[in-house]
């Protein structure tokens, strides 16, 4: 394994009484796509949150492409360009058309001219398909179109890795594909990816690595085929034919 | 003469009228100009105010909601009178002009802080995280993703606010501003007729009524859709 | 400074000056309020009569009032009608003009609850033999006032601020009797101290809306 991209160690976190992440280690090697899986409330999206600092651990450290993300000193908002994140629910812009919603941080935080910016927005909106949509806002874009907007809006800012929380948990069946899609791109471009989803057929093909979590924990990990074929404790058992029989 | 020409001759005297047209709409123009002053500094201390309150400092926080309750608490004219026969005792004696202005500026400062604060508190949380998770600083996500949604938001409320805030230079009568309905009465005692104040009547629904009708327009159109 | 303010020595001349005052605007409120629900009402059923020759001229009426100024308002009662031999006396204007301003104010607010009562809930009121009055009564009506409970608080709130323009036609309330305190002693504090009053009466009430408003603008979304 290479040197890894992203190294999470000993994560903790409280919300208040409530103990969600409980000494969590992670190494993710550059180009390698990791799956995370685990019932809810396992702590998977605090996991991803606290790798951005979206969420602030209780302890632990995180370093991503070299910068130390919980050090005081680091100019954070620099640092979370090279983190691409998309959410569940989109969280598009609604007052801006696709191309403002890919084009903001470019020119506020990144500093290009609005010509600039205008033409990476459209490069990475062309990246997702939607090039011919720039002008639409979310309201006109069907569910998969906007998370792919949302995929655009990460990848324009030429992150070093993507985080995935359930991208396509809020899409109708039918427009998942169109999702999934889009991220087999990205793999196949060598981007860094962690992905909290549910969509087997999709990591047993295209994830490198699949991990189990639970309670706060990460209880196994491994090759696709031998987390889903031949997991080695009980709970991952269990969870992996609960989703199974779904 | 027929009781209807009495009452015309009596509300509608056209000698009078003429004579007092240059008072009523110099009165006009006092309004305007205090109209003016009180939206754009009110809705920009309320706009700073909530802004302020953003930034989530505790005490500054209390601070903000004490003085908002208060200006929300206190009837305006009470405001007036206070700052224009209060404050001279204290070494300051501001005209009523400024009296009035100060006093309708605090008070839509209160009322549009409020609402400009419940549209910023009502934009979803996600928001937030996905304009922070691509760099946007919390001054930027404020300005370019929340404010912008939180302001079309607060807009229908805001304007029928504004309105019923601004309608309140009437009350600058009672410290002797001379806009329009001080000129209508002081016309009223010096004419001993009421024509006067039938014009001035017709002044401020001259001023309001578009305004008011510009309001029921905005009101549909900026009803939130997604 | 405190001396011009807050004199207790004048606080204890005029207490029950004030205290009067307070007593009198309490009284009005009792009764401008559920008049200006009065006319609200009025204003609210007419617009459910869904006919142009009823619509116009009910939304003319209420944007005349939501332009015109309420002082203007009783000015006009109090010093015009005199003029045509109809000598009032300021609490009848004042009663006279809070029904016809705040009345326009709660008609659109509860013409708003009416018509946030879905369809189905009267057609289904109706399936049950009521008639169309006491579907309204004891359907929608309960429904609607439910509704727009925050807005008709807030207006409320208001209509008890504006009796304070009683004082210039010299209704004996409580900003009049602190500005007669005032003029009696030459001294801030009587008004200082009606202002305090009317903090500590009306600051709950600013308060509990605030709360109740942000989760009304909260829940448009
Ligand atoms: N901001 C917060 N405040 C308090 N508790 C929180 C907060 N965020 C998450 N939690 C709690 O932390 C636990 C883990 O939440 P998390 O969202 O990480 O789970 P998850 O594995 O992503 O679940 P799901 O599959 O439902 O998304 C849950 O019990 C949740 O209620
Ligand atoms: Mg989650």
């Amino acid at each position: 394994m290479s040197k890894p991209i992203v190294e999470a160690r000993e994560i903790h976190k409280h919300f208040g009484h409530l103990h969600v992440l409980k000494g969590v280690d992670l190494e993710v090697a550059e180009r390698e796509l990791v799956f995370v899986i685990g019932p809810s409330g396992s702590g998977k999206s605090t996991l991803l949150r606290c790798l951005n600092r979206l969420e602030e651990p209780s302890s632990g450290s995180v370093v991503v492409d070299g910068i130390d993300m919980l050090d005081p000193r680091t100019d954070i908002n620099h640092a979370r360009q090279r983190i691409g994140m998309v959410f569940q629910s989109f969280n598009l812009y609604p007052h801006m058309t696709a191309l403002g919603n890919v084009t903001l941080a470019l020119r506020k935080v990144a500093g290009k001219s609005r010509a600039e910016a205008d033409a990476l927005g459209l490069a990475a909106l062309q990246r997702v398909g939607l090039a011919d949509r720039a002008g639409h806002t979310p309201g006109q874009l069907s569910g998969g179109q906007q998370q792919r907007v949302a995929i655009a809006r990460a990848i324009a800012l030429e992150p070093r890795v993507m985080l995935f929380d359930e991208p396509t948990s809020a899409l109708d069946p039918e427009l998942v594909g169109s999702v999934l899609e889009v991220m087999r791109d990205l793999r196949q471009s060598g981007m860094t990816m962690i992905v909290v989803s549910h969509e087997m057929g999709f990591a047993r093909n295209a994830a490198d690595r699949v991990m189990f979590m639970d309670d706060g924990l990460i209880v196994e990990q491994g090759p696709p085929a031998a987390i889903f074929e031949n997991p080695t404790q009980e709970r991952t058992r269990a969870f992996i034919g609960q989703i199974q029989r779904h | 003469m027929s009781t209807w020409d009495r009452f015309v001759e009596t509300f509608f005297n056209a000698k009078v009228m003429v004579k007092y047209l240059p008072d009523i709409l110099s009165g006009m123009v006092v309004t305007i100009e205090l109209a003016v002053l009180i939206v754009l500094s009110g809705l920009l201390a309320g706009l700073v105010l909530a802004l302020l309150r953003a930034l989530a400092i505790r005490p500054l926080n209390w601070l903000i909601i004490f003085v908002v309750d208060l200006f929300r608490s206190l009837p305006p004219l009470v405001i007036i009178v206070l700052i224009y026969f209060g404050l001279p005792a204290a070494g300051v004696s501001p005209s009523g002009f400024v009296s009035t202005w100060l006093s309708l500026a605090f008070v839509l400062m209160a009322f549009s802080e409020e609402i400009f604060w419940a549209g910023i508190t009502s934009i979803p949380k996600g928001q937030w995280e996905a304009s922070r998770s691509t760099g946007l600083s919390f001054g930027q996500t404020l300005i370019n993703v929340v404010l912008p949604q939180a302001l079309r938001l607060t807009i229908p409320p805001l304007t029928n606010r504004t309105i019923a805030i601004t309608k309140g230079t009437a009350l600058g009568t009672v410290v002797a501003v001379t806009e329009i309905l001080g000129q209508a009465s002081s016309a009223v005692s010096n004419s001993y007729n009421p024509s006067p104040l039938m014009m001035g009547a017709a002044a401020y629904l001259v001023l309001f009524l578009p305004v008011v009708v510009a309001a029921r327009w905005v009101e549909t159109k900026f009803a939130w859709k997604r | 400074m405190i001396e011009t303010f807050f004199n207790p020595e004048i606080i204890a001349a005029i207490w029950p000056i004030v205290l009067a005052g307070l007593l009198n605007t309490v009284l009005l409120s009792l009764i401008v309020v559920p008049l200006g629900l009065l006319g609200g009402l009025i204003l609210a059923l007419l617009a459910t009569v869904h006919h142009p020759l009823v619509r116009w001229p009910l939304m003319a009426w209420v944007d005349f009032f939501r332009a015109f100024p309420p002082l203007v308002l009783l000015v006009l009662l109090f010093a015009g009608l005199p003029f045509a031999g109809l000598e009032l006396g300021g609490f009848a204007c004042v009663a006279i003009a809070f029904f016809l301003n705040t009345g326009a104010y709660y008609g659109e607010i509860l013409r708003a609850g009416i018509e946030s009562v879905p369809a189905g809930q009267v057609e289904a009121g109706r399936s049950t033999g009521l008639s169309r009055l006491q579907a309204m009564t004891y359907i929608v009506l309960p429904q609607a006032v439910r509704n727009v409970l925050p807005d008709l608080m807030s207006n409320t709130l208001e209509v008890v601020k504006l009796t304070s323009l009683g004082s210039v036609v010299a209704v004996p309330e409580l900003l009049f009797q602190a500005r007669q305190a005032q003029s009696l002693t030459y001294n801030a504090t009587p008004i200082v101290l009606a202002a305090i009053i009317y903090f500590l009466l009306l600051w709950p009430m600013v308060r509990l809306l605030s709360r109740l408003e942000n989760r009304a603008l909260a829940s448009r979304r």
